[in-house]
């Protein structure tokens, strides 16, 4: 008796602070990724077991950050934010040349850390604490504080240069302002401005950045390069048809035709596989995570809450859509995983602490709302 | 949601205002507000996705059809190319194991509709016969999806003539230039040289491993036994690459870029194959093994390990009735003799335990016995018989070498302590492996108080003891000791080096295409220790048993012209439970195993080697005459008819062993 009831308040315990739907679709997404993993690394079960242990890793971290109350959040944001920008600072001093770019500090000889993956987290962190703290009296002059606090890290990743995780890190922020409550006129004009200084950036940017985009434009250009990558996912995609070719059927996939199939490009071999019949259950799949997590938010208690809650998942809809733009055609290839698909252990990660600060959000809202 | 939101706030508004007068109109206009842009979010990600869905139906209801056929005709194909396996070849350079190149009739099963129709109408145009077929469906079994399978290899000119004018027929059939191993001398040192087979589970682990997945991705066949496995990394090369244009039927049409492969490196052997084949040819149709080492550097120059196996059968794929008949022959054609076979010694122990006793001061070489033709234990009323009936009167140590008397050493070992018998055994790497550079070498047993009680671990406490009935038995080799051809081979070699011993080695160099050979040196030798003295007066009693009347090997040697050294023995075949051999045959089973080992010439020597002959009779009879053609050839090259089946037991030779 005594031992059934240990087992019941430590599963209690366990999931008080669980959140059942948004953990159930994100298992369902993370199983459909490993289904095609298994396709996509031609049956490979290290692969498999190397992401099953990943995602046992980011299951106990979400389950840790669930447990944190917002306020608690609130008050790492400013240490997290200046610890992310001294690395950074740090990553263009001494930081390890990868394939050309400079993003990774290494710490001893295994481990090497890539602070912008941090950043990711500490900035919406950073400025959901700010508007916080002025919370009922914010004015343009924290608009434009929060502007700083927005450009100094994308600044420093630009330069690495990883303009992908720098246009990322400066949506993030940018959704955090416009959750805030930026004035509509504002977000216009910027959206105005950001238009007409397109020309402007095009001379900025590095070689590869331009040929992406002109290879994107016309992928003939490119065709064994970022075309090449381009133009097999389109035709695995399109020969899918509307039943796709059947699980480990696909011959764009096994014939080695796809390249990065394991990782940012997994969504070919899905779409190739099952049709477009399993790339509408996907979408349906991500829908309804989006929308539970708008739910959490809508309901949160705190202005915190609610922008933290808020950024997390529109991020979470930014990845899925550019990843699955960007293979199906409609975006030039940038290195964006598909959320909880892709393999790969830090997006795996930083993807469930984000569904455990939304968990957390939910599970420490103030039942007398409002 | 709209609803939601929308009463929502009015109860937020109803609510009467708590707080201070600054935040009085904030907090549900606030909230308002921010649902109001959720809401507003949410609209456009309905859009975006929207967006998406709009172009998944247009990839893949609209334009389905184009991509389908892009799919089917996809133009650029990266392929690997399979680098060249090196050769292996002998010490004089006789090649051993060679790759060539030929055409192969390969069939993806996953493009062809029907198999069996294909398979048949295939086989209208080039011959494809039973076993072809039955090799296709065991490659079939074992296969991944999209894998290319070979139906038919080596094709002739003729054949591939033919299929080509018919391709357009066969989709996902094709001809394919694939490398083949082929071994020359098929049996010759077939367990030496080893084989290659189709890559399966446990090698891809293995590839793993390495870290060479990348490396293997072209390659179909890997090392499977002997040379071929242990230098495997060696011999494989590195692989290229070609990025090439592929027709709709997936034929290459046209190279775009390439990145040539780089040869595996040539392998050259310590063997000497026509010694080889003079020691093979010396067996017959004896079962038995033979290792023949230069005793000045520890090189291999034969190994034989009778009977062997043609290598050529496993190149494409053993099919099930070869495999059954090698795997299951009483004969054990599969078993690498010199390595994994651990035979008692019989009488060839007693050099070793008679230096042994004059290193430790237990015999001086002048200490006689009489031999009444038995040993008793004193108290005891069982006697340990010498096979002489009568025995052999007054013995001294040189004449228990050269008449190999066993009263002599039942009454040595009655004396010795079994543990100290092992520790100086174990300095000739009996109960160890040698170290030889291929796999699957056993340690063979070398008996002690502690290898007992490991032994037995689960018996009663009396059979874990150590007896001293079990020091007499192994005073003569017999009783647990068992030690491989190859052992015995590596310890008459160091006899025969003054008692240094090199480790056994059968990869002279390796060479590096376009590059100087390397020598694969053994590690520096490891002087014994024995004093010179006593290792002379067991050298002069070897020399006594092919010379001296008397001794046991004398009627082989007599006519030598170069003076060996050696010793004769004989294994008793102890159990043969749960073997089942027919009527006429029992008999022969049952015999004895015969041992020989030698070194010449005796002063300088050359050559130092083990015969072992499987229910051989009498070392002397079956052993002694092997050891002798070999030597022949080697020193003085002659080539010997093979040498006459031993007549067993009750030849006239004075045997004792």
């Amino acid at each position: 008796m005594n031992l059934i009831a240990l087992c019941g308040r430590f599963w209690t315990i366990l999931t008080r602070r669980i959140d059942a739907p948004l953990f159930g679709i994100a298992l369902a997404i993370a199983g459909v990724g490993i289904i095609t993993l298994y396709s996509a690394t031609d049956q490979s079960f290290a692969r498999i077991d190397n992401q099953l242990v990943s995602l046992a890793f980011a299951l106990v971290l979400m389950w840790g950050v669930a447990n944190v109350p917002p306020e608690t959040l609130a008050r790492a944001a400013m240490p997290l934010y200046v610890v992310g920008v001294l690395l950074l600072v740090a990553v263009a001093l001494t930081g390890t040349v990868v394939n050309g770019s400079r993003r990774w500090l290494s710490i001893g000889h295994a481990l090497r850390f890539q602070p912008s993956e941090l950043m990711k987290i500490a900035l919406p962190l950073m400025l959901a604490w700010y508007f916080q703290r002025f919370e009922g009296r914010i004015g343009w002059k924290d608009f434009l504080f929060a502007s700083v606090l927005i450009a100094v890290p994308v600044y420093l990743i630009k330069r690495q240069p990883d303009l992908g995780t720098s246009l990322l890190i400066a949506a993030s922020g940018c959704y955090v302002l416009y959750l805030a409550g930026l004035s509509w006129k504002v977000i216009v004009g910027l959206v105005a401005v950001a238009c007409a200084a397109a020309p402007l950036v095009w001379p900025q940017l590095h070689d590869y950045q331009r040929e992406r985009i002109l290879t994107f434009l016309d992928p003939s250009r490119d065709p064994l390069g970022a075309g090449y990558h381009s133009t097999q996912a389109s035709i695995a995609i399109g020969s899918g048809g509307i039943v796709g070719k059947g699980w480990l059927n696909g011959t764009q996939t096994h014939l080695d035709f796809l390249p990065e199939r394991h990782t940012d490009f997994i969504f070919a071999v899905f779409g190739e596989e099952f049709g477009l019949v399993g790339n509408l259950l996907l979408i349906a799949l991500y829908t309804i995570l989006v929308a539970r997590g708008f739910y959490i938010t809508g309901n949160a208690s705190t202005l915190f809450a609610r922008l933290m809650g808020g950024t997390v998942t529109l991020m979470f809809f930014t990845y899925a859509f550019i990843n699955m733009a960007m293979v199906s055609g409609v975006l030039p290839v940038v290195g964006v995983p598909l959320p909880l698909v892709s393999y790969g252990g830090t997006a795996l990660i930083s993807l469930f602490i984000g569904l455990g600060i939304l968990m957390s959000v939910h599970a420490h809202r103030k039942l007398v709302a409002g | 949601m709209a609803r939601l939101l929308f009463t929502r706030r009015r109860r937020g508004f109803s609510r009467p205002p708590e707080f201070g007068a600054r935040e009085l109109r904030d907090p549900g206009r606030e909230l308002y507000v921010f649902r109001r842009r959720l809401g507003i979010a949410a609209a456009l990600i309905v859009l975006a996705f929207g967006g998406l869905v709009a172009r998944f139906v247009q990839l893949q209801v609209v334009q389905h059809g184009h991509f389908q056929t892009l799919a089917e005709t996809n133009r650029i194909a990266i392929v690997p190319i399979t680098p060249n396996r090196g050769v292996i070849t002998d010490r004089k350079g006789t090649v051993l194991a060679q790759s060539y190149s030929a055409y192969a009739l390969e069939v993806q099963p996953s493009r062809v509709a029907d198999l069996e129709a294909t398979i048949n109408a295939l086989a209208d145009i080039v011959e494809i016969t039973p076993r072809d077929r039955r090799r296709f469906r065991k490659l079939l079994d074992e296969s991944k999806n999209f894998e290319s399978l070979p139906l038919r290899t080596r094709l002739n000119d003729e054949e591939v003539a033919r299929f080509a004018v018919n391709s357009y027929r066969f989709p996902g059939v094709e001809i394919k230039a694939r490398l083949y191993r082929q071994y020359p001398f098929g049996e010759l040192a077939s367990h030496v040289v080893g084989y290659i087979g189709r890559i399966n589970d446990r090698d891809v682990d293995r590839i793993a491993r390495w870290d060479e997945t990348t490396n293997y991705k072209g390659t179909d066949y890997i090392g499977k036994s002997g040379v071929e496995l242990a230098y495997e990394q060696q011999l494989h090369g590195k692989s290229g690459v070609e990025e090439v244009e592929v027709d709709a039927g997936g034929r290459a049409v046209r190279t775009l870029s390439r990145t040539p492969p780089t040869s595996g490196d040539n392998l050259t052997l310590t063997i000497d194959i026509d010694l080889q084949q003079a020691a093979e040819a010396a067996f017959g149709e004896r079962r038995g093994a033979l290792v023949a080492i230069d005793p000045a550097n520890g090189e291999v120059l034969a190994m034989v390990s009778k009977p062997g196996f043609d290598p050529n059968l496993f190149v494409d794929g053993i099919d099930a009735a070869s495999w059954k008949e090698l795997n299951e022959s009483p004969d054990k054609p599969l078993l690498n003799r010199p390595l994994r076979g651990a035979y008692p010694p019989g009488s060839t122990i007693k050099p070793f335990l008679a230096l042994a006793a004059l290193v430790s001061g237990k015999r001086t070489p002048q200490q006689s016995y009489n031999d009444p033709g038995y040993f008793q234990i004193p108290g005891q009323a069982h006697r340990f018989r010498d096979d002489k009936p009568g025995g052999h009167g007054v013995v001294d140590m040189h004449k228990s070498i050269v008449v190999s008397c066993d009263t002599y050493y039942y009454q040595l070992a009655s004396e010795t302590d079994i543990d100290d018998t092992a520790r100086f055994l174990g300095r000739f790497g009996f109960g160890a492996p040698t170290g030889i550079d291929i796999d699957g070498e056993l340690p063979g047993i070398l008996p002690s108080r502690a290898w007992k009680r490991e032994r037995f671990a689960s018996a009663r406490e009396d059979a874990r003891k150590w007896y001293l009935g079990d020091s007499i038995s192994a005073g003569i080799g017999q009783g647990y000791n068992a030690f491989t051809p190859l052992q015995l081979a590596h310890a008459i070699a160091t006899v025969a080096n003054d008692g240094v011993a090199y480790r056994p080695h059968l990869v002279k160099s390796v060479t590096t295409v376009g590059g100087a050979p390397r020598a694969v040196e053994p590690p520096p030798p490891q002087p014994l220790a024995v004093p010179r003295a006593p290792l002379e007066f067991i050298r002069a009693a070897l020399v006594g048993v092919t010379h001296e009347p008397g001794g046991t090997a004398m009627s082989v040697f007599k006519d030598a012209a170069y003076v060996a050294a050696g010793k004769t023995g004989t294994a008793q075949v102890f159990s043969l439970k749960g073997e089942k051999y027919s009527e006429h045959k029992v008999d022969e089973r049952l015999r004895d195993h015969a041992w020989f080992m030698a070194y010449a010439p005796a002063d300088k020597p050359r050559i130092a080697l083990a015969v072992l002959v499987e229910n051989g009779g009498f070392g002397a009879a079956a052993a002694a005459p092997i050891a002798k053609a070999v030597m022949d050839y080697y020193l003085l090259g002659i080539r010997a008819k093979p040498v006459p089946d031993a007549a067993g037991p009750g030849t006239d030779d004075d045997e004792s062993d």
